[in-house]
């Protein structure tokens, strides 16, 4: 396995694969598309089959892959897939099963323009899909959006951390920007894979074969007395509740003294920093507001500068789909306006610090 | 320091490696760097082009609408990117097969003829390293031991007997780049 100093210049999709060998992840199942490709490529070129022990399979598409990962999660390893926008709607059917049977696993999924396969561009439009439900049924998946090749390599911890802390699955929502660019990153150390006998410990549910001490362990997302079905739901509406109290992160940037602040998540968030330099260097007092988680949404943190600011601009590479949990979360209070390019288009800085100018009406 | 600088040419030329080999010696140089390229289908015979920015503190966005430096290798790259060089900004491009000049008088304007000096040193490939000499005298961004390592560092160990070629092709560069005009 390439051995490398603390820190080096990877692209993100590198840092995820990379990070996953580290971590101790037991098993990838994917299905190559195009801007994460480099995932299962790096993956397959560095043979953790023969250094860690981690499995990492081609499927033959993206529904067996991630019916993959109900199997291999169903016995409590640590496992994941990746793909892009189109295979990620793939997934769905598996996702909310897995959701439905409270199994821990780790999804990314590096946007691409849609709808149906639209384009191979950078895009956010995933998002509803991602924090809104996607697959059938009442569930929630835990969504991190990160903003560089270094956020990359640490939410594959984070997710799968997050994962077995809430029998959940996990979703690193990044964008081909992410995915593509290089930057410096510095990897997580090496941990070794759990052992069985840890598994059986930390995962009491896994099926790993029953010994004749107890009753057989039964992981399904079907029950068919709906009185149960109800119980089921309002056990997970009540871990849905715990994750939303307890796991709510964001980054904040010059938002202190801000009269206006510019809302954005992964790529969109980083192109937004270059926008409010240009802002502030023409006296307009403007902050980011970065999620890092989409769902559980940061809405009271957002809702603490409604005081503050004169209005918010939520800047997102779809038609307009974080803005809603903005305007959600400020409620009224002050304007919240949109701005966004579709269908693969990356907006650059000047457009988002014209949007800015021009929907607030500021002096140019 | 910051330098914002695109490279953009035919696919097939090196323009992707050029810009890894920049930012790997940025790193060398114990930079922040980032690299965003163009990943689409029109690599394929048509245009890449790749982002480059060296800055001393951390970078916010991978994507600029303006460059410190633009290095043009074909004449589509040229008559897109000219007009987003920054005023007293710098473009560099290679005159083989540009019909239309430059036109722009608020920049500075130099040539290289990388792809006649690859064909004169019998190796198309080391085209984009003829650049990458004329870039560094110009404006030099990294030292050249940096890049060297970078590129070491770049290459696969199989490809390290390659290096000195690429060093002597770099210092061809910087002998042959000179301003327009």
């Amino acid at each position: 396995m390439t051995e490398f100093q603390d820190i080096v210049l990877m692209k993100g999709n590198e840092a995820i694969a990379y990070a996953a060998i580290r971590i101790g992840v037991d098993g990838y199942f994917g299905y190559p598309i195009t801007p994460q490709s480099e995932i299962m490529e790096t993956l397959m070129n560095e043979a953790p089959w023969t250094t860690t022990g981690m499995v990492v399979l081609q499927a033959e598409s993206e529904i067996a892959a991630i019916n993959m990962v109900y199997g291999g999660a169903a016995c409590g390893k640590a496992v994941m897939t990746s793909s892009s926008s189109p295979g990620i709607s793939l997934k769905q059917e598996g996702i909310s099963y897995l959701a439905g049977a409270e199994l821990p696993c780790l999804i990314v999924n590096v946007m691409r323009g849609g709808p149906g396969l639209g384009t191979i561009q950078p895009s956010q439009s995933d998002y509803f899909q991602a924090v809104k439900g996607g697959g059938h049924g009442d569930y929630r998946l835990i969504t991190l959006a990160p903003a560089s090749v270094q956020e990359m390599a640490d939410f594959v911890d984070l997710g799968l951390q997050l994962a077995f802390k809430y029998n959940n699955p996990a979703m690193i929502l990044a964008d081909g920007v992410i995915g593509q660019m290089m930057e410096k990153v510095k990897l997580p150390a090496y941990r070794r894979r759990r052992t069985e006998a840890e598994i059986r410990e930390q995962c009491p549910w896994a099926t790993l074969g029953k010994p004749a001490t107890r009753k057989p362990n039964i992981i399904t997302s079907l029950e068919l007395d709906s009185v149960i079905m109800e119980q089921n739901n309002l056990r997970f509406q009540a871990k849905y509740a715990e994750i939303t109290k307890t796991e709510v992160r964001y980054e904040t940037i010059d938002a202190e003294d801000a009269d206006y602040i510019l809302v954005a998540f992964g790529a969109m968030a980083r192109i937004c920093q270059k926008a409010k330099d240009l802002a502030r260097e023409q006296g307009i007092k403007v902050g980011i507001f970065r999620p890092i988680t989409l769902w559980p949404f940061p809405s009271t943190a957002i809702d603490s500068f409604s005081a503050q600011v004169k209005g918010f601009l939520t800047v997102e590479m779809n038609a307009g789909q974080m803005v809603e949990d903005v305007r959600l979360a400020v409620n009224g209070k002050v304007p919240v306006e949109y701005y966004g390019r579709l269908g693969g288009v990356v907006p650059t800085p000047q457009e988002v610090y014209n949007a800015l100018v021009a929907k607030f009406n500021l002096p140019n | 320091m910051v330098k914002e600088i695109i490279i953009s040419g035919f696919g097939g030329q090196g323009v992707l490696s050029m810009g890894k080999i920049l930012a790997y010696s940025g790193l060398m140089e114990d930079k922040e760097v980032s690299w965003f390229p163009s990943y689409g289908p029109e690599q394929r015979g048509g245009t890449a082009n790749v982002t480059v920015i060296l800055s001393d503190e951390r970078i916010s966005s991978p994507i600029v609408n303006h460059f410190d430096i633009v290095i043009a290798l074909n004449q589509p790259s040229l008559v897109k990117f000219e007009n987003t060089v920054k005023p007293g900004g710098i473009l560099i491009y290679d005159p083989s097969g540009i019909v239309h000049l430059p036109e722009r008088k608020d920049i500075s304007i130099y040539t290289v003829a990388a792809t006649d000096e690859a064909s004169s040193l019998r190796n198309s490939k080391l085209m984009n390293m003829i650049v990458l000499g004329g870039l560094l005298k110009v404006v030099p961004i990294v030292k050249l031991e940096n890049v060297m390592k970078g590129l070491k560092k770049s290459l696969p160990e199989r490809h390290h007997h390659l290096l000195p070629g690429n060093e002597k092709a770099i210092t061809r560069g910087m002998e042959i780049i000179q301003p327009l005009g």
